[in-house]
């Protein structure tokens, strides 16, 4: 049922994934960081969401290519003002999937 | 029979309140983890190998990369290496949840470590600094995740080819999420700075370099330019 390459093949996956997710723990938990580190950690949430959603807004295709009209940029603009006024995660969430599919319907 | 003690209530609590925030993250997942079981079938493997895959890996993006790179006969060595850098990014979203993890011991953060996704550390960093989120709360937020992820990529290789694609608009439930996640982040007029620079960033290097390699070059360059103009104002206050 399990080839034996195989496993190897995840655990290998899963060894390489699972070690940077685990070092800044172990590591950083356990002493005081420099002040600029800090403050770069601190950036490093906002710019790393900004960084996962705008491309997918913006791009598609493969390779990709830029695109302002597609409708994930267009529902984006009404889910972010919900999102804005709410602050409500559940809410966005089904929200944008509610304004995705009629936008599929619309389209 | 065991009575329910403080300690259990309070278990309890935890779970609920961890379950509450992960929700969302499911929602999300289980059509991607559909997806991916799908594909994986189709690329020869074995639910259980599927399922395998997704319980030590943890990684959706890397999975469907190396699916794809297995049914056109990459070798192990460049799927395990190729793997590695797609997720190299979780480094940085452990260092920026590291900080909230100091007092917990190194056995429990390890096992936490295995849950930091994208979507789990943008959850559970949001609850930590705004509320007072445990990390036993938060434990909860990963492994629920863990289960949705791991129950839908199964479900994809048995029965994803009777799931009409794109049904009820789940294709932007993630999206949805990182959207309402990034609104809460924007603390200050730097942070809505950072963030424009890296969406910036991101889309120009989306657009010349294949893969998602983007997203780690885009947030460090635009956290490093958000610290250089956060140190610039303190200089301008103090003349």
């Amino acid at each position: 049922m399990i080839r034996s390459e195989y496993l190897l093949l995840v655990l290998g996956m899963g060894l390489v994934t699972y070690i940077p997710r685990w070092i800044p723990i172990f590591i950083l938990s356990r002493r005081q960081l420099p002040r600029w580190f800090a403050e770069w950690l601190d950036l490093i949430p906002v710019a790393i969401l900004s960084a996962l959603v705008f491309p997918e807004l913006v791009t598609g295709g493969s390779p990709r290519y830029f695109d302002l009209l597609r409708p994930q940029l267009i529902v984006a603009v009404p889910t972010f003002i919900f999102a804005l006024k709410t602050r409500s995660l559940g809410g966005t969430v089904v929200a944008g999937m509610l304004l995705f599919w009629l936008a599929g319907k619309l389209m | 029979m065991i009575e329910p003690t403080g300690e259990h209530l309070a278990s309890t609590f935890l779970c609920k309140e961890g379950i509450k925030a992960g929700w969302p993250i499911c929602l999300g997942y289980f059509p991607i983890g559909l997806a991916f079981g799908v594909l994986a079938q189709k690329a020869g493997l074995h639910p259980v190998e599927i399922g395998l895959m997704s319980l030590l890996v943890f990684a959706g993006s890397s999975q469907f990369v190396a699916v794809s790179m297995l049914s056109g006969g990459a070798s192990a060595l460049s799927i395990v290496l190729t793997t590695f850098v797609i997720n190299l990014r979780h480094l940085l979203m452990s260092s920026s949840l590291a900080v909230y993890l100091r007092s917990v011991n190194k056995s429990r953060t390890a096992l936490f470590a295995y849950g930091v996704t994208d979507e789990s550390f943008a959850v559970n960093l949001t609850r930590f600094r705004n509320s007072n989120w445990d990390w036993r709360q938060a434990l909860v937020v990963n492994q629920t995740a863990n289960v949705a992820w791991i129950v839908s990529s199964i479900v994809g290789a048995y029965s994803g080819q009777f799931i009409p694609a794109g049904a009820l608009g789940i294709d932007y439930a993630l999206i949805a999420m990182f959207l309402c996640l990034l609104v809460l982040q924007l603390r200050g007029r730097l942070y809505v700075l950072t963030a424009i620079v890296a969406g910036v960033l991101a889309v120009c290097l989306a657009l010349v370099i294949p893969g998602n390699s983007y997203i780690v070059l885009a947030s460090v360059l635009a956290a490093f330019i958000g610290v250089v103009c956060r140190r610039k104002d303190i200089l301008n206050d103090q003349v």
